[in-house]
This record gives structure tokens, sequence and C-alpha cells, in this order.
């Protein structure tokens, strides 16, 4: 799509909606593309990732790592590593078992949920490969490698447990023998009218069996942490890549007994994150347990191949979803049970993650009844965990993949029926079946916008005649509507799914005399562009220049209090507490500028960045003179206390609801099975902007790793448990060659539960896309009697499909699907 | 990761890098462009006890004709055979190849020699050696010997090549005039290795194949030449229904490999497939 | 030990390394030159993307000991004073996010934009396909390359480039 029109685009909707532009308090820079603060020294290499940083004294840890999925640990021999030279030290799990406790998961999903120990280094048995058995510490990365093949393990190998559904059979090899099953937990839900009753009113029902295949999240720096201890006292700095710095240092504190003041956690530059970096990880708490016993900093850096399986992977879930309908597309239930692999251990949050997703199921769609059950499982492979979308990318999937073949099934156009269900504009706000309120929405708005720029109609007629003419090139087109809970979340929602923490956000503005303004956020960044989003929201507010507004973020000591950044939350939850802690600055200053302009406090106002009197325009201070005169405080009003800095916690009173319209233009080469993406529009409505090009930038990057988990990546273990997709050879992560051009379009529905009127963009890429491109494929396959293909959609799935038996099927040459019928259709190849 | 250690000599003549093989025993590596090699040796996978680099033996580098022949040096790295005008020339279909080994940074240090000694039957490169009957000359302390590439490729990562050997040039014999060339890649991603690859070169007179050479990559533990659909494609017109029948004994006598990129009989289709495609190009069809 | 001296950034070092030293741990251990990251063991990111006598290679898979005697350019010593025009691009069109992959896909452009300065959208994204970036889904680092080719030929910037540095109307203008 060309420029031109994406230019057009946006004018219109600039048009459309003026008060995208303006400021709550006038200051103008809400919604302007502002280059961001961050890339000078990301442009010029003088960022500050966890591996470039080197204190006197570093030594180097390695992790030993089982190569078995599967076995018990005979003896672990450390003592010809030890003889090297500038081998400082290696401990087995054995040798650490008093010190290093316990990795923390914190979400206990059911109250007897089974929660297995989950040691940082394994003492009896590994349970996966990548499972630490051993550290070796040395003075540097080489020596630490070289030490590692030293160590001598002796394993009792045990039968891996690889599938899900093998591993709930009676008789099954134990993940965890102690526990005496592989079940982790059933979490149901039930909503709307009972299931079964509604179902017997359907004229159609379809079932379908999905697979959200194993993914690796692959942030581009592979994570590190450094360790510099001050022993005498017990005290540590940590710096890690982590996406969670305040989680993450009350966790080492309880992990490992040190007291939370006296750890200081800093994330410094982190190079994307994606969820993989929003944990508590083995390295983080073994690092942190030998510098303490070494007194010395202590650094690790993973390598692709080790963080292969060694940091979380996504995904991973059988989907069995049941949709039943009126013949004229009315839906009246929806159907869900999971399996999700939990992999071999919980991480932090590893069995909430399908849990996020039950209550998005339902998506913008209307239903009488909706029953979900989940049940968790163990597995000896590496544990999964919050990838982006984390729950809802999965819940889209199905939800979205099982509307179109229920749209097959009917003879109806996939649009119209989407449109006889979802929730139309005027009925907001929504309760959802279940039970979340959806505060604002336009589903029509943003279908009809990207019908418009996708031009359906001439692509419809294009596919007609590829079919009429058995062209090897057949075209398929997509559909995604979605939405989404973001701004994870109101604390109180929280504690009732058993989080182990709240929701909330701090923020903390601080006038300095100068005029400038330091805005601090617990919202921390690893390439979302906080420090000019963060600069916009107060530059706007407090009508001070964009450039005198400096973002401090990341490090426990100058931000002491925050929840971090995932779940699409910075802005709905962090942004909209710096919005408020700019308002309680503003109401202090406007204070003291009454007194100072000997005026009533009602009788100031403030615009620009400037207070003035009612009436007498010449009477005006701007809010940086009242930074210095709070300063000098030579003449406050009485009692003041003399500083304009204020804190904000903010607890959100809802989670946001992000929607839009995916549109997906497919080739499929009908002779190699090869999927090209033709053509990808998406129209994204997430309420209010702070800054375009960021948000363009966010819906970029996550749509093109939603179209990656559709087309191209697979974590995959063989039967052994080995993870045979183990480095960047084998597990394919699109370049810019494999990835089309997207086009896209916003429109603009403020969410109401939040005074900036904005929703979160942080996943909404990444959930709508997977299944627009798999619709899209599976459009284009329809003529060949083919309702289904699990991802990714690799060239040879297609091809197998179309020639089932070595035999090349032919298309019926109009769309296959017949008319209503009252029968149960399931999926496969027809 | 990083590798084990191991020694390192950077011999200045093609002598001195057969002596120091010698010397050095079956675990000495020989290091050219390192772009295989280095991943592997980060990996762990490979522990040699000496690297014999051959960055310092100049006379390994450039390209030549030869009467008859085509020589590229086997240090010649892979970004100088793709602009090189001989090559363009004589040996298009090398250029073209080339041009499609991983990606550019890749083709600045990887060689051409390296990549056929690396004899990995994904690489792109063999399967045209093989096609267009390349010569492969190596010098050992016996003295140099040709092996024809036929000979030179034995197996998964295994040529004709003996430890203290060194790859020194390929010979090619020059295909011009009527000859078309097409190299036909399959890959998930652009930078990922072939899941197949054809080879072609046809050389067409009055509307008719006279003659053609097709190698495949991928499609067994070494490169193979594709003779039955050269054989089928000689003397046939070059339209596209003779070029399709030729194409349908792609995978007769080939050996695929089942694997993450893909199982053999998909292998087998897409080399009927791509054979298709690569002839036609070829031929201009 | 071996021997090695090469020129990094305009200064020239001399150090003893061990053969097995990948060059860009020489780079970023030993020299402190640490603005070039790593992101893979297979050279399949490009991440550690450096100039060596001006072509773009792929540090982690160059060992210390091949790079004696060569001329290196990391994203440290791309420009001096004034960027780089593809580092202004880069940040014009907001072609990164995260940043890790930045200075190997701006070293990358660098020496795609010397060897091609005219080059279509289809041959900047397969002139960049060694370089892998997790963030930014590709579109803005094409805009960025398209951009910067232009102006590096004294063009005005191509219709898809941002005008001012704080347009308001974002990505598309």
């Amino acid at each position: 799509m060309t420029e031109e029109l994406d230019a057009g685009m946006l004018a219109t909707e600039i048009a459309e909606h003026p008060d995208a532009l303006s400021a709550p308090y006038g200051g103008g820079e809400l919604g302007r593309g502002r280059r961001r603060k961050e890339d000078a020294k990301l442009v010029t290499g003088q960022t500050n990732w966890t591996d470039n940083i080197t204190l006197p004294g570093l030594l180097h840890m390695a992790v030993l790592r089982s190569p078995m999925a599967h076995a018990r640990i005979v003896s672990v021999d450390v003592s010809a590593a030890l003889e090297m030279p500038g081998v400082i030290a290696a401990y087995s799990g054995a040798d650490l078992a008093a010190e290093d406790g316990a990795l923390p998961c914190a979400w206990p999903v059911t109250p007897d949920m089974v929660h297995p120990d989950h040691k940082p280094l394994a003492v009896d048995e590994v349970r996966h490969v990548g499972d630490g058995v051993a550290v070796v510490i040395a003075r540097d990365r080489y020596t630490a490698a070289d030490a590692l093949e030293a160590i001598s393990v002796e394993y009792d190998q045990l039968p891996a447990v690889v599938d899900m559904e093998a591993a709930l059979a009676e008789g099954s090899p134990l993940v965890h023998s102690d526990k005496g099953t592989n079940k982790c937990f059933t979490w149901p839900f039930a909503a709307g009218d009972d299931y079964e009753a509604t179902r017997a009113k359907a004229d159609v029902v379809v079932t379908r069996r999905f697979r959200q295949q194993r993914v690796l999240p692959t942030a581009m720096e592979p994570r590190g942490v450094v360790v510099a201890p001050i022993a005498a006292a017990d005290e540590y700095t940590v710096y890690s890549a982590t996406q969670i710095p305040h989680i993450l240092r009350v966790m080492l504190a309880l992990v490992t007994g040190i007291g939370e003041h006296k750890i200081r956690v800093i994330a410094p530059d982190v190079g994307g994150g994606f969820g993989s970096k929003l944990n508590v990880y083995a390295e983080e708490v073994l690092a942190l347990v030998v510098a303490r016993k070494l007194g010395r900093p202590i650094k690790w850096t993973e390598s692709r191949s080790e963080g292969y399986q060694a940091t979380i992977h996504g995904r991973d879930q059988i989907q069995d979803i049941e949709v039943s309908a009126t013949k004229d597309g009315k839906l009246l239930g929806l159907k869900v049970e999971l399996l999700a692999d939990m992999g071999a251990y919980l991480q932090l949050v590893t069995p909430g993650v399908p849990i996020l997703g039950a209550f998005m199921f339902p998506s913008i769609y209307k239903m009488d009844s909706y029953t979900f059950s989940c049940t968790g499982v163990f597995t000896t492979k590496t544990p999964t965990d919050a990838y982006r979308g984390a729950g809802r990318p999965e819940a889209t999937y199905a939800i979205e993949r099982i509307m179109d073949e229920l749209a097959a099934e009917l003879g109806m156009d996939p649009l119209e029926l989407r449109r006889r269900n979802w929730i139309k504009h005027e009925e907001f706000p929504f309760d959802s079946i279940c039970g979340l309120t959806y505060d604002s929405g336009n589903y029509e708005a943003a279908t009809a916008k990207a019908e418009q720029m996708f031009d359906m109609t001439a692509l419809r007629r294009e596919q007609a005649e590829r079919r009429e003419r058995k062209d090897p090139i057949q075209l398929g087109i997509g559909i995604s509507t979605f939405t989404e809970m973001c701004g994870l979340a109101p604390s109180r929602v929280l504690g009732s799914l058993s989080y182990g923490a709240g929701g909330w956000e701090a923020a903390q503005i601080r006038m300095l005399p100068t005029g400038k303004v330091e805005v601090v956020s617990g919202a921390t960044p690893h390439g979302q562009g906080h420090h000019t989003s963060w600069s916009q929201i107060v530059a706007d507010a407090l009508g001070v220049p964009f450039e005198d507004v400096e973002v401090i973020t990341g490090d426990t000591d100058s931000s002491p209090k925050g929840m971090d950044t995932y779940g699409s939350r910075s802005l709905v939850v962090g942004g909209v507490a710096i919005h408020k802690a700019t308002g309680k600055v503003i109401e202090k200053a406007r204070r003291i500028a009454a007194h100072l302009l000997e005026a009533a406090e009602g009788d100031v106002e403030f615009h620009g960045g400037t207070f003035s009197v009612k009436g007498s325009p010449e009477a005006k201070l701007s809010i940086q003179e009242i930074a210095l005169a709070t300063f000098a405080a030579h003449n406050l009003p009485d009692g003041m206390e003399p500083t304009l800095d204020s804190d904000y916690v903010y607890d959100p009173e809802n989670f946001s609801f992000p929607h839009g319209t995916h549109l997906c233009a497919v080739e499929i080469d009908t002779e190699t099975g090869f999927t090209k993406i033709r053509k990808y529009v998406c129209v994204d409505d997430i309420g209010k902007i702070i800054n375009p090009v960021i948000v363009e930038g966010q819906v970029h990057g996550g749509l093109a790793q939603g179209i990656a988990q559709a087309l191209y990546e697979e974590a995959i273990y063989d039967a052994e448990g080995n993870l045979t997709t183990g480095t960047m050879v084998d597990y394919l992560i699109p370049s810019a060659a494999d990835l089309p051009h997207f086009d896209t379009g916003r429109t603009e529905t403020p969410a109401t539960s939040n005074p900036l009127g904005v929703k979160g963009v942080g996943e909404a890429g990444t959930i709508a896309s997977t299944p627009a491109v798999v619709n899209a494929v599976v459009d284009a396959l329809r003529p060949f009697g083919i309702n289904d293909i699990d991802m990714p959609a690799s060239p040879e799935r297609v091809w197998r499909l179309l020639h089932p038996g070595g035999q090349r099927r032919e298309a019926s040459g109009t769309v296959a699907y017949g008319g209503v019928s009252t029968s149960t259709t399931s999926g496969g190849a027809a | 990761m990083i590798p084990a250690q191991f020694d390192y000599v950077a011999p200045t003549s093609v002598a001195d890098a057969v002596a120091a093989l010698s010397e050095a025993g079956e675990d000495a590596k020989v290091l050219a462009g390192g772009q295989s090699l280095i991943p592997v040796l980060r990996l762990r996978l490979s522990y040699p006890s000496v690297l014999v680099d051959l960055r310092r033996v100049s006379e390994l580098r450039g390209v030549r004709e030869d009467g008859n022949e085509l020589v590229i040096g086997a240090m010649t790295r892979h970004a100088d055979v793709i602009t090189d005008p001989l090559v363009r020339q004589y040996a298009a279909l090398v250029a073209e190849a080339a041009g499609t080994v991983a990606d550019p940074a890749v083709r600045h240090r990887g060689t051409f020699g390296g990549a056929l000694a690396h004899a990995d039957p994904a690489g792109d490169l063999a399967a045209v050696a093989l096609a267009l009957d390349a010569q492969l000359v190596a010098e050992g302390p016996g003295g140099r010997r040709s092996i024809a590439a036929a000979d030179f490729f034995v197996d998964y990562l295994q040529t004709a090549l003996s430890p203290d050997e060194v790859l020194v040039e390929v010979r090619l014999p020059k295909l011009e005039g009527q000859w078309g060339v097409h190299y036909e890649k399959f890959n998930r991603t652009a930078q990922a290795w072939a899941i197949v690859g054809v080879a072609a070169a046809v050389r067409q007179e009055n509307g008719s194949i006279v003659d053609a050479r097709v190698g495949l990559t991928n499609m067994s533990s070494t490169p193979v030449r594709a003779s039955a659909v050269e054989a089928a494609l000689r003397g046939t017109s070059a339209d596209g229904r003779s070029i399709a029948a030729a194409a349908e004994h792609a995978a007769e006598g080939t050996n695929a490999p089942s694997d993450l990129a893909g199982a053999s009989d998909y292998r087998e289709h897409l080399a009927r497939i791509l054979t298709r495609r690569a002839v036609s190009a070829a031929a201009g069809v | 030990m071996t021997r090695v001296s090469m020129k990094v950034d305009g200064v020239v070092y001399e150090d003893d390394v061990e053969p097995r030293r990948l060059l860009t741990h020489h780079l970023r251990d030993g020299l402190g030159r640490v603005g070039t990251p790593i992101g893979c063991d297979t050279s399949n990111c490009g991440a550690c993307t450096v100039l060596i006598g001006g072509e773009s290679v792929k540090s982690c898979s160059v060992l210390a000991v091949q790079a004696d005697g060569e001329e290196i350019t990391t994203i440290q010593g791309l420009s001096d004073g004034d960027w780089h025009p593809v580092q202004k691009a880069f940040q014009q069109h907001h072609g990164l996010q995260c940043g890790y992959c930045t200075p190997g896909m701006i070293l990358a452009t660098v020496d795609l934009l010397k060897n091609n300065p005219s080059p279509t959208e289809e041959e900047v994204r397969h002139g960049l396909e060694g370089n892998l970036c997790r963030c930014t889904g590709y579109q803005n680092i094409v805009k960025a390359v398209l951009s910067a080719a232009a102006e590096m030929r004294g063009e005005q910037p191509h219709p898809g480039s941002f005008r001012d540095a704080d347009d308001k109307t974002g990505v598309s203008a």
C-alpha cells in the first residue's frame, strides 16, 4: 500500500477526531509524533546493556545444564573444574541447596494447585534439557566455559514426559514423582445459561481442536545479570536484563532471605522482553547467592542457544473449542477446554497465563452461555510463561478461527457473521458474559475502515477468478476482529484471581529549581519508549518544554515503587499515574501562584504552563517560576511544605479493552505450499494516543510476532524431550525479507475508565494477527476441502493437506462448505 | 557460546599450509572464511587441535581464465564471486547461486572453496559445482591432484580431501553461447538453508534443448545430479510441457533426508516442482 | 597467545589474544568497545555486525586473529560528531525500539547503501535479511534505509519520510 494512502487515512482520522490532538490541559503534546529521547544512545552504541557492565574484580559465572530431559542426579563432581587455573569456585545444586531457596510462582490459580519445588540448581533430579546442575565461577567467560566441561555428572535417566495428553493418562511417568500426578490444576469457569441446554437449542455446532504451538520469545538481548556485593554490609546491587526490577527485588529478598532493603535492583538498558524477562530466574538467584558467598561481583550472560533452553517459552496449549449457533448465525454457546503445558516447573506466572485467556474467548461477541476449563500439565520441557499477549492471543486465535469455521458451515460471509454477533457501539458500556465491563468500543467503525483500506471487493473478485481458473497460486482472505483486556489491572480483581501482587503503578514528579522536571516511573521500559511518552504527558500537563522533562526508571533506589512493564499496562496504569501526579503538582502550584499573585485561588487559571489571574492577564507566573519560588521558599503560604514534588500511586478501576479489525490476504503456491502475505491491513482502536510514531511501531512489531507464530516459529521437542529447534538456525525468526508491508489505520474510541482515555497497544498486533493469517490460509485452501491447519502453516503442512497420501486434491471450484446442518463438524482435512 | 582452545597458524603459502596440516594430524582443521566453522566451534560441536588459517595465502584468491576453463581460487569470497565479471560471463550459475548463500555479511567472509570443502548437502554451491562438472584441485604433501566434483562429495560433511590436503582452486568448463542458467532455492525464511535447491543449465539450439545440467541441493547426504532429468531434456523442445515431463524424473536416484526442514517425500515433490521451474527459467520459458 | 594489531574506530590496538577469542569478545571485553552487542551463537541475528575494511561482517563469527591488520568500524566509530545519515534516519523514522539490533542494522545498512545507493524496498528487505529485529516488524527500518539512501544521494527524502522532527501526523505522513 502506498504511503500516500496512509497519509490520507491519517489526515481523515485527525479531521474526524480533532480532540486527538488536544490535551487535557491544552499543552498540545498529546498525539504528537515526537522522535524518541531514547534513540541517541541506541543509534550511537552508547547503550548500557547488562553485559556491558564491568566492575573491579568481576568474576564470570557459567551454568552447567542437563543434556537430558529427565534424570536422577547420581553424582556431581566439580573437583576437576576447581583445579583449573582461573577457576574461583564451582558448586553443585546440593552445595547451594541451603542458600538458594526456591524460585517463586506468584499465581497459585487454585487452592489445590500442585506447586513443585523449583530449585535454582537441581539437586536430586533434572526435569528438562537445560535444567541447571552446577555453576562455575571463573576469572573470565572463556575459562568459565572451559570449566563447565571439567564437571562430571552422573545421571540415571528417567523417562521423558513430552506430550500433555499422554502425561495425564493413567500410568504416565511423572515429572515430579513426589506429587503423584502430572496435573498441576484444573480451573473451571462458567457463565450465562446452562451450556448443554443452550447447545440443545442450536442448529449448528462446530468443534475444533487447535494447537497453540510452543514458541521461543527471543528478545534480541539475551538475559544477563551482574551482582555487586558489599559483603561486609550484606548489601547487594543486582543489575539484570529484566522487565521487572521492582518485583525482582521483592522476590530475591523472599527467596534468599536477604533483607529487601539491602537489595537494589537496576534494570539497565534492556533489549526487549516480550514477557521473557517478566520472571525471577535461577541465574538471578544464583549470581546473588554466589556473590554473597564469595564477596566478589559476579556476571552471568546467557548465550542464545542456552537461552532457548533456560528462558521461558510461550504458548503451548491444546484448545478444544465448540461453538453453537442458530442457522441465521446467532451465537448461542461457547465451550472451551484447554490443556496448558506448564513445562517442568512453575515460573513466576506460568499457571496464570491460560487463566488470563479464559476471559477473552467470548471476545467481542454476545452469547447466552460460556463454559471453560483449563488443566495445567507438567512435562519435561522448559517452563512456559507469559509471552506477548499471554493467554489472550491463544484465546483470540481460537475464537476467531472458529468464527470463520462457523461462517463456512453456515455459508455466511465471515464478516457478516461477526456483525450479527458483536456488541454494537451503542451498547457500551457492556458487561461481557465473563463479567468484564467493556467500557467503550466501536467495532463497526474499525471494521468499516479496515474493509475500505483492504479493498475487500476487489480481492474477493480476484480470489473467485483464481479459483475459477484453478490457478496454482490461490488467494485467501482472513479476518480477525478482536478485543483484549489490558492495563493489568485493578488490584482487587487480581486478588480475586489469586495473583500474588497488585496492579497499581507509582509515579513521582519532581520540580527542580531551574524549572526542569524529573519524572520517576515504576513502569520499566525495554524498548517501548516510555521516556519519550512520559515526557509528552508531563510536558502537556505542566506546559513545560518536552526537552525539560527527564524520565527516571528501572532502579529501585531512584524509582523505589513500581509494578513494572508487562500486559500493555505501562501507559494505561503508569502513564495515568504520571498524569494524576501532574495534577497534584498543578493544584499545589496554583495555591502558591495565588499567594504570590495576591489573588483568590479560584481566580487563578492555568494554561500553557502559566498561571494567570482571571481578568488581569498581566498578573501571571509560569510553573517553572513557581518551582524556583518554592525552592527558595521565601514566600510560601503559611504552613506549606516547601516542595512542589508529588507522588501518585494509581490503581486502575477497570481493565482497558483495545480492539480492532485485521484483514489479511495470502497467496498460497499450491505446488510448494508456500504462503506469502499479499496484503495486511489493520485498524486498531487503542483509544487516545500519546505518540502516533511509537504506537505505529508497537503495532508493526506486534504484527511481526503474531505472523511469525502463524507461519514460521515452532519450538519442537523430540520424543526424548530434546529441543530440536535449539538454535536460530532451526528456530525461524522472520527477517525483513520474510515480512510484508503493513497498512495500519486507527479509529479512536477513548477509554472511559481513565482520564487519558488510553487503552494500551503493546500486544494488540500480536493478538490479532495470528488468526488473521491462519484464517487467510484456510480460506485459500477451503475449496480443496481443507478446513484447518496447524501452526505454523509451513509450506510442508500446506502441501500435506493438499496432497493426502501423496495425491493432489482437486478444488471443487467453488467454496466447499455446504449449507446449514444440524450435525457436528470437526476439524482437519475433510 | 565460546569455542574450546586450539592452536592457530596462518601460513602464507599453500605449501606451508599443507606442511602445517601434515604436522598437526587429523585433529587439524582448515579455516577459510569460517562462516560455518566458527559457529560449529562456538557450539563446541568440534574440537580441533589446530586451525590452519588460509587468509594469508594470497595465491588462493581470485578468478582467472585458463583456456576453456574458468578457475576460481578456493579462498575467493562469495561477495567477490558474485560480482566477478569472468564468473558472470562464464559461470553465471555460480554467481547466481552464491548470491543466495546466507546473507550479505556472511558472503563477505565465506569463501567458494570453503563452502565446497564443508560439503554440507544443504549448501547451495556444491550442487552447482556438481552440475557444472567442476574439477576441484587439491594440494597435499604429494603434490596437486584434480578431483571431479562427482567424486569430491563423499557423504554428509565429508569430501575426498585427505586431512593434509588443501583445496586450492575450482576449475569450471566455461559455459558460453546458448547456455541459460538458473538456481532455484526454496527455503522458509530468507537466510535459512535450502530445503531443496535446483541448479540448472541448459543449452538450446533452434528451440530445442541440446544439453542440460541439473544439480540438486539437499536431496541426499551429498549434492546429487539429476541425471534422469538431464537425459529427458536432451533433444526435447524447449517448451513448458516437455520441461515439466522431464522434471518429473527429478527425484530419481536421490535419497532425500527427513529432518526439521522437511520430510523426504516433500523434498522429492519439491525437487520435481523446483526442477521444472529452474529449467524453465534457464531456458527462458 | 597470538599477537594481533587492528585499527578500531580510528585507534590502533595491539594485543596478545587466544586464537579462539571471537572478534566480538575482543572488541567488547578486550578493547571496551561495548557498542557492539551479541545476539546469537550461530551467525543468524546480525546484532554484532561491524565493518571490516568497510564491509559488513558478523563479528561473532570472526576470530580476533582473523582481523589482524584490519581496519574495523563499530557503531561507536561510525560518526564523529554529527551522526551518519543512516543513524539520523533510524531515529527520524522510528527504525528502532529496544535498540539491541540497531548497531548491526545500521552498519549493515551502511554497507548495503555503499553497494547499492538506490535500492528498492525489496532490495532493502533482502539486503538486511541477515539482521534480525524482534521489535519493529522491520517496516520503519526499511523506511529509514530508503530515506537515508535518498539523503545520501542528495535528494529529497522519499514521500514516506517524516518531514518534521515533531510532526503531528505520525509515521505515515
